[in-house]
């Protein structure tokens, strides 16, 4: 039986693999057709500029789908991602407010490290503060939370509109460069930073991830197979927070970029083991991202941001997640 | 040996637990019976740290289980809720592998692979290993669930009504598996029921709650006895004994309280 069961189980694991290396190939291919496609003029400069873009998709794509498979698992749930608290309009609020309290030519707009380091913070304490809430009472009520969230999100979205009516239509359209999610207004620098603590983040969570498997399985189940249940939550959870607040800060608000990667990975890998999902769903958003990208700039030539295409098509497919689920 | 003393619990206003305190014995089936909302799940959960105690301390062995480290005491200590509806989808093998997490953190060696096996093998389950859990029935499912429980190994196996929504047929084949894991591989089950003549036939010890307190608690000998019941239950019953083995009659009180 051993024996049968075991090649089962390798059969299974190969298929897995097989399909890993099929979307790690596509993925390269993209990238490699982003980085070398329609060089015109100075090969050596474009060529940086397209290493510094493919940098921040990697990036967006590691700590996003990071983030987002962290949180499904936490919170049992396929159709949520962690920006559902409010992140994204929280992110561009403060981009309207700095413009209209401070203008356009305030240090906290122009200069892209303080205003990435600004950014990540406010987002990051903000985020914070609210799953402090988690871990107060005992009764981990997750939902409650995220519906706090959810309606802080529709607060700041409101402010945000308002600010948008009453400020100078010349600042308006300034703000509107760093409302929609941009690859390519990322700086070197910047990006070096924010992998710089992606990093640390990745390290702080790492010994983390082999417990995700079974907080799959429910609170209950992972306390009674030996996990360290409030400590490795709150490490998992902190994970998540600064992964959201640091992606969000460095290209602007993807709101569907997560959902649609996990989805994707899960549907394609067909595995429930988090090892095999964290590397699917970051390929995908890299895929994704670099996809779009190609699309965006060599084929529509810049005429929409990429993340208009992506919150196209996440926006689609959560819609599909939603009917599906509420067939069953 | 697994102690509670003077542990405590409550849910807002009301008191789930209230002072207990209580000895299970080792190499022992001792059931916990008691009318809805005694208290047996809410002691469960605090004698397994599913849930914390506001008062009072379960000792595992003479240890706190405040003070044993999660893994450690995973593989002492299992135990299975009544509630197993899973959002990953699994099959019957991978959720039994599960049980060995608190050995190889997940990664499966070949010795865990063994137990796996017996553990399959030992709740019947060869041929439905493949199988997805949503393909199952709720008695293979539940067996699936206590499979995993037994593949944990450990020497206290606490299980949360696992006959609940079970047919006799199934009923007793679990029943007759935890007496198995009991009188041949020497562990201890600690469960609760809600039958009473399971708990006569299968239990060694019986602990009775009532209104969170443990009202009564002794062998099955002690524990069956028509004043004790009618104490616990405030109805009934009449008792009848089948060679040694008692049963209880509650099914028509009217008829009962007549003879």
């Amino acid at each position: 039986m051993t024996t049968a069961a075991t090649a089962a189980a390798a059969v299974r694991a190969r298929a897995v693999r097989g399909r890993l290396w099929a979307a790690a190939a596509v993925t390269a291919v993209f990238i490699l057709l982003f980085l070398v496609l329609n060089i015109q003029g100075d090969w050596k400069f474009a060529l940086s500029r397209r290493l510094t873009v493919m940098g921040a998709v990697l990036l967006t794509a590691l700590a996003t789908g990071g983030a987002t498979v962290i949180f499904q698992t936490l919170t049992h749930n396929r159709i949520l991602t962690p920006g559902i608290i409010g992140l994204d309009s929280l992110y561009v609020l403060m981009q309207t407010a700095v413009v209209f309290v401070l203008g356009a030519a305030s240090a906290a707009w122009t200069d892209a490290l303080l205003h990435f380091v600004l950014s990540a913070g406010l987002l990051t304490l903000f985020a914070g503060s609210l799953y402090q809430g988690l871990f107060r009472t005992d009764k981990y009520n997750v939902y409650f939370i995220l519906l706090i969230g959810l309606i802080a999100g529709t607060l700041f979205q409101s402010l945000a509109s308002f600010l948008q009516m009453i400020i100078d239509p010349n600042e308006f359209l300034i703000t509107q460069s760093r409302t929609f999610a941009s690859f390519n207004n990322v700086r070197l620098h910047v990006l070096a930073l924010a992998a710089g603590a992606v990093g640390l983040v990745a390290l702080y969570v790492r010994p983390c991830l082999k417990y995700l498997d079974v907080l799959a399985l429910g609170r209950e189940h992972a306390v009674n197979l030996g996990v360290d249940y409030p400590r490795i939550v709150r490490r998992l959870w902190t994970a998540v927070i600064l992964l959201t607040a640091v992606a969000t800060a460095l290209v602007g608000p993807i709101t569907f970029l997560g959902l649609l990667t996990v989805n994707i990975a899960h549907q394609f890998l067909g595995d429930y083991r988090h090892s095999t999902l964290l590397a699917g769903t970051v390929l995908a958003g890299v895929g994704m991202l670099s996809g779009g990208l190609l699309l965006v700039e060599r084929v529509l030539a810049f005429s929409l941001p990429v993340s208009v295409i992506v919150n196209l098509a996440g926006g689609a497919y959560f819609l599909y997640l939603v009917l599906k689920e509420s067939q069953k | 040996m697994i102690q509670a003393i003077h542990v405590s619990k409550r849910y807002g206003p009301t008191t789930a637990v209230d002072d207990v305190t209580v000895t299970i014995k080792k190499n022992r089936i001792t059931s916990l019976i008691g009318p809805n909302g005694a208290g047996k799940s809410t002691l469960l959960a605090l004698m397994s740290r599913l849930a914390p105690m506001d008062q009072g301390d379960v000792l595992v062995e003479g240890r706190s289980v405040r003070s044993w480290d999660s893994m450690e005491l995973a593989r002492k200590v299992a135990i299975l809720k009544q509630t197993n509806h899973l959002s990953l989808r699994l099959t019957v093998r991978d959720l039994v592998g599960f049980g060995r997490f608190p050995y190889s953190q997940g990664r499966l060696t070949k010795a865990d692979m063994e137990h796996v096996d017996q553990a399959i093998e030992y709740m019947n389950l060869g041929d439905l290993q493949h199988k997805f859990l949503d393909e199952l029935s709720g008695g293979e499912r539940q067996r699936a669930f206590i499979a995993m429980v037994v593949a944990q190994d450990t020497e206290y196996v606490l299980l949360d009504e696992p006959l609940n929504n079970l047919d006799m047929k199934h009923s007793v084949q679990i029943m007759k598996v935890l007496r198995r894991l009991v009188d041949e591989l020497g562990k201890t089950v600690v469960l609760v029921l809600h039958d009473i003549n399971f708990a006569s036939s299968y239990s060694d010890d019986i602990v009775a709650m009532k209104h969170g307190r443990v009202v009564a608690h002794g062998s099955v000998e002690e524990i069956i006895r028509q004043d004790v019941l009618h104490d616990v239950y405030d109805m009934q019953f009449d008792i009848h004994e089948f060679d040694r083995c008692k049963v209880c009659l509650y099914f028509l009180p009217e008829l009962t309280v007549a003879r």
